[in-house]
């Protein structure tokens, strides 16, 4: 009797604990001076919080619980190590999607169990069960696109229709199950196999410049997903972290989607470009003018300042190396160097600013677009290197444009601008980029990490 | 734990994560995700727990599932996470990056 008691004590003790990691390391996971600290805080949390579960009273399959958790740790721990940091929104995405899959798991075993819960228990057993699996679906289907093993957005006539009436089918027979009318194992398996394909359809149609507020939404429903099966199993640790990370999530969330200027309705149910007429080539004027590296480097060596505009086509190329290199280059010659980051440039918010801190770039000389976007006028020469739709001007003033009011880096307002661009195609969404017909723009083609790379050469050889 | 204080920490726990979050650069914007995508791996917990009461082989095999899904998130939440925050220097550090630049 004591002794369970003091059990108990020491469980919920140490969850609070956890709790207040948690909480304290994502604090400071929120300014770049605390941020490293700030994991190794939730992951001591983490850690307190498994091996107090251990101590459960009534625990049994001890040997399961031990080999889950080995395989999984181990096999996590393998790609997380190797992943490249190009791929790491798919990761976390990937990573994400197997928490959504275990708080469905939850929701499986107390639901197949039976036995006598209340109805908001059931309630919230059911709602966590369905945002569980649709984030697990869901997830693993936004890792396949920007994994590239799906290739294409599948859109059919209806389709939002039918993913609503999956809805409403997923919800029919969860509530079925959660007021105890019909909570037969085949309605159970019938709900979560309508959950997981929703998740799917849901996810197939959007378009992947898209899946970094899509990846996001599904961390915060995780998050959620979380915190009712704690609810459920009576679980204070995880109806903490799983709501922090919910509301933060969602608030990501809102971030990212504000950034691209779209709702996150629109993100969700309207794939990208189907909405506005859209741009017809002709509208834009002029002629692409290209130019040779050598004259580029001459015209950055010799420059006051310059701004670089990174976007995803710098993660291809793998050129953030080389940028940072031709960046000290400059400054060592008394060029200002500044990185113009826009919020969603990339796979995924902030994912410029991982690469470019992969290759040593100090985070001062990186500005967001508010800070920076005043700059562009003063600026000698602008240098973007695989951005497109973040720097095309069309935002600012063609309303037929999908991308219209969309807020984008002031590239075309400074003196020169240096569009550094594997070929003459379109960007990711295939809207045109009046950007790069305007007077002051030239075109430097080739691979990013190539062209960077003679860059430096032109640079160097001025001495 | 009765319903109501679940609720009450349900409403705290929401503005907590709203508040630790609301005034983060765009640069951090990626590891912070990537930090609270670590955090809801706390649902290895419950697995644990789901599993440790499992009875039939179904949902013994479910809950084994739950727990190998949970421990994944954790762990490669983690890994990838402080991967991710290694790099993260002020120009201060310039000297020793973290990988051979030149």
């Amino acid at each position: 009797m004591s002794d369970a008691l003091s059990a108990d004590l020491l469980i919920q003790g140490s969850y609070l604990l956890t709790a207040f990691l948690f909480i304290m390391g994502l604090k400071r996971m929120s300014s770049p001076v605390t941020a490293r600290s700030g994991i190794v805080w939730a992951g001591a949390g983490m850690l307190l919080a498994i091996l107090v579960t251990f101590l459960y009273p009534g625990m049994t399959n001890y040997p399961l619980i031990i080999a889950a958790i080995v395989v999984g740790s181990l096999l996590a721990w393998w790609s997380g190590k190797r992943v490249a940091m190009t791929d790491m929104p798919q990761m976390i995405a990937l990573y994400n999607g197997m928490g959504g899959g275990a708080a469905a798991a939850i929701a499986a075993v107390e639901l197949y169990k039976g036995g006598e819960h209340g109805l908001v228990t059931m309630v919230l057993a059911v709602v966590g069960g369905l945002i569980g699996a649709v984030s697990f679906s869901g997830s693993a289907i936004a890792f396949g696109k920007l994994q590239g093993l799906i290739k294409r957005s599948f859109r059919f006539g209806g389709q939002q229709v039918f993913n609503l009436l999956l809805l409403v089918g997923s919800l029919v027979l969860g509530g079925m199950v959660a007021l105890h009318f019909n909570a037969s194992p085949a309605i159970i398996t019938g709900f979560f196999v309508v959950a997981l394909v929703l998740g799917v359809t849901m996810t197939l149609p959007i378009g992947g410049a898209d899946m970094p507020v899509v990846i996001s939404l599904y961390n915060a429903l995780t998050g959620l997903a979380v915190a009712f099966e704690g609810f459920v199993l009576g679980n204070a640790a995880m109806i903490i972290a799983g709501t922090v990370v919910g509301s933060a999530g969602t608030l990501l969330t809102q971030l990212m989607a504000k950034a691209m200027n779209r709702s996150l309705g629109n993100v969700l149910f309207a794939g990208f470009g189907d909405t506005g007429g859209g741009t017809a080539a002709g509208e834009v004027t002029g002629s692409m003018k290209p130019i040779e590296a050598a004259d580029v480097g001459v015209m950055m060596a010799f420059a006051g300042k310059v701004i670089i505009v990174p976007g995803y086509g710098m993660a291809v190329a793998q050129a953030q190396h080389k940028v940072w290199e031709l960046t000290q280059l400059l400054i060592d010659r008394g060029v200002t160097v500044k990185f113009a980051i826009h919020p969603v440039a990339g796979r995924m918010p902030g994912h410029m600013n991982v690469l470019l801190a992969e290759a040593g770039v100090p985070y001062d000389l990186i500005a967001d677009l508010d800070e920076i976007n005043a700059e562009f006028e003063t600026t000698d020469v602008a240098l973007v290197i695989g951005a497109n739709d973040v720097v095309n001007p069309v935002a600012r003033n063609d309303k037929s444009s999908p991308i219209y009011g969309m807020p984008i880096l002031n590239a075309d307002k400074a003196k020169n601008c240096i569009v550094i661009k594997r070929g003459q195609g379109a960007g990711f969404s295939g809207i045109e980029n009046a950007l790069f017909y305007l007077d002051n723009t030239r075109m430097l083609y080739g691979d990013g990490q190539k062209a960077v790379a003679e860059l430096i050469g032109a640079v160097k050889a001025i001495g | 734990m009765t319903g109501i204080v679940a609720l009450y920490i349900f409403m705290l726990a929401a503005f907590t994560g709203y508040e630790v979050i609301a005034r983060v650069p765009v640069i951090l914007h990626t590891p912070l995700m990537s930090g609270s995508n670590f955090v809801h791996g706390i649902v290895l917990v419950g697995a644990m727990v789901a599993l440790g009461a499992a009875v039939t082989p179904l949902e013994k095999t479910i809950g084994f599932i739950g727990v190998l899904l949970a421990a994944g998130n954790a762990v490669g939440g983690y890994v990838v996470t402080e991967r991710m925050l290694e790099m993260f220097k002020s120009s201060g550090a310039r000297g020793g990056g973290s990988k051979g630049v030149h």
